[in-house]
């Protein structure tokens, strides 16, 4: 059976350049970049270079890149590392509604710590409203965060006028572009920001490399302590061939990024038109301001995970939102904040489209959804409305 | 040891500043724990020319011995510690090029 991969968004595929680049760190150059012999200079030079090019993919300078394991290692670094390292200023923190858990669990940490938090909502198509962040800030507030782009919704923020807002008043502003980095255009300096997460996986890298930028002058605290790695501000021996796999990622992405981006937008526009044309389908998130591969809907009268399984069995991998929703069988907190009542958000889905998305994917797969949806609304006991529907709230109210 | 280096000696003792002084750079490392302070140091006294005054912003409580331990031992001059509200700003005049250590 032909199988078709669409949940780019949870992860992608290694590039085969990348996975080229890495293979030597593995083997032949294995030595301790903090070595000052042959094999751990040559390690430390590679990892320099990644430093460089992983930069150059948001228009940072090297040293204000510190490379870590994962996007939720950053987001929390960025969190808890801002939140104590300004705690003598102020004790007030801004995120929106819409965002990631590691940013969202840091958040409420935070406030166990002493620190309060204010979560700005969202409009109906998941965009904050800078006027909103505006209104929020206090004489107490050190830090505000707000994702770039919307892993479950697709939507981009307005982070440029917020990182205006945030520049204006001297607070400090990180943005979680795990979503974003790498598959559009993201420019720290044209976007104002001072901090600023990714991780490679999401532009063809390796999992287990992610990294936090931080505007040269910052103050954070480290998140690990220990030895000299990433300037003393990240300690661990350096997971050389991922971060090797991220610069090489960086490079191409910076490359391929306009190819990409012409190569998705339209097949997934293909997705849009038709799910739109099945009966009680509605996309979720913004219609233009979305990540450019990204389509996402709610079904009513069905069951999002149902919807997964079926097309699992028909070949097609997709996601049903947040973890929230498909592991816990809880209402998305971010399908809740736009507004979709608790039993529609459960009919959620994703799908996420690649360089290798074909136009015959396209075509299978919109010949594909509407079937699926018709069986499953077949048994469904809500096929005829919603009368008995158990309304299971989420217990993420922020 | 001549009169300069006896000089030099004495001046490289823990001692506290009443006011900031000028730095022709700075360094912030606050947050940062051992050894970044001292590898911080050579790294940015590299930068600066003979003469010239580094100043250290860190808040590690091990840095009072460190650096002037590092400068009686690199042969570049402690100037002193100034107590800020929540950090220490040390001040360090690099040597000049002819001094018998290097840097």
């Amino acid at each position: 059976m032909k199988t078709i991969y669409m949940d780019h968004v949870a992860t992608n595929p290694l590039h085969p350049e990348v996975l080229d680049a890495m293979m030597p760190y593995f083997r032949e150059i294995f030595g301790n970049p903090q070595s000052i012999y042959e094999p751990g200079i040559r390690a430390k030079e590679a990892v320099e270079n990644a430093r460089a090019s992983t930069a150059a993919l948001i228009n940072a300078k090297p040293k204000e890149i510190i490379f870590t394991s994962s996007g939720a290692e950053a987001n929390n670094f960025a969190l808890k590392g801002i939140a104590y390292a300004s705690r003598n200023k102020g004790t007030h923190i801004i995120v929106s509604k819409i965002e990631h858990h590691s940013v969202l669990n840091p958040a409420r940490f935070l406030e166990k710590s002493g620190f309060a938090v204010t979560y700005v909502p969202v409009d109906k198509y998941g965009t904050v409203d800078p006027d909103d962040v505006k209104k929020a800030i206090t004489k107490e507030t050190i830090l505000i965060s707000v994702i770039h782009a919307s892993p479950e919704i697709g939507t981009i923020q307005p982070v440029d006028e917020i990182g205006r807002i945030a520049a204006e008043k001297g607070i400090v502003f990180h943005v979680d572009a795990v979503a974003s980095a790498g598959n559009i255009p993201v420019d720290v300096r044209s976007l104002n920001v001072d901090l600023l997460t990714f991780a490679a996986h999401q532009f063809y890298g390796p999992k287990g490399a992610g990294a936090l930028y931080v505007k040269e002058g910052t103050r954070i605290v480290p998140l690990i302590y220990g030895g000299i790695q990433e300037g003393g501000r990240r300690a661990g021996t350096e997971n050389v061939p991922a971060i090797v796999g991220m610069g090489k990622a960086a490079e191409i992405a910076k490359r391929d990024m306009q190819k990409r981006i012409e190569h998705v937008t339209p097949l997934r526009d293909r997705i849009i038109d038709s799910a739109l044309k099945i009966d009680k389908v509605t996309l979720t998130g913004h219609p233009e301001r979305r990540l450019p591969g990204h389509a996402s809907f709610v079904v009513e009268y069905i069951e999002g995970e149902a919807m997964l399984l079926l097309l699992a069995g028909k070949g097609i991998y997709s996601a049903s939102g947040s973890a929230c929703s498909s592991k816990a069988l809880k209402a998305s907190p971010v399908l809740i904040s736009i507004g979709i009542p608790a039993h529609l958000a459960q009919g959620s889905v994703v799908f996420t489209l690649g360089e290798g998305t074909t136009g015959e994917d396209i075509d299978y797969f919109n010949e594909t959804f509407p079937q699926v949806i018709g069986r499953l609304r077949e048994i469904s006991p809500y096929a005829k409305g919603w009368e008995g529907a158990e309304d299971p709230t989420c217990t993420v109210k922020k | 040891m001549s009169p300069a280096e006896i000089q030099q000696s004495q001046n490289n003792q823990l001692k506290f500043l009443d006011k900031p002084l000028q730095a022709d750079a700075t360094t912030d490392i606050i947050y940062m724990m051992c050894p970044m302070h001292l590898l911080t140091i050579e790294e940015q006294v590299r930068e600066i020319k003979a003469g010239q005054v580094l100043s250290i912003l860190t808040d590690y409580d091990g840095a009072l011995d460190d650096i002037p331990a590092w400068c009686r031992k690199t042969g570049n001059e402690f100037l002193g510690i100034y107590e800020d509200t929540d950090h220490y700003k040390f001040y360090i005049r690099k040597k000049a090029p002819d001094n018998k250590q290097n840097v």
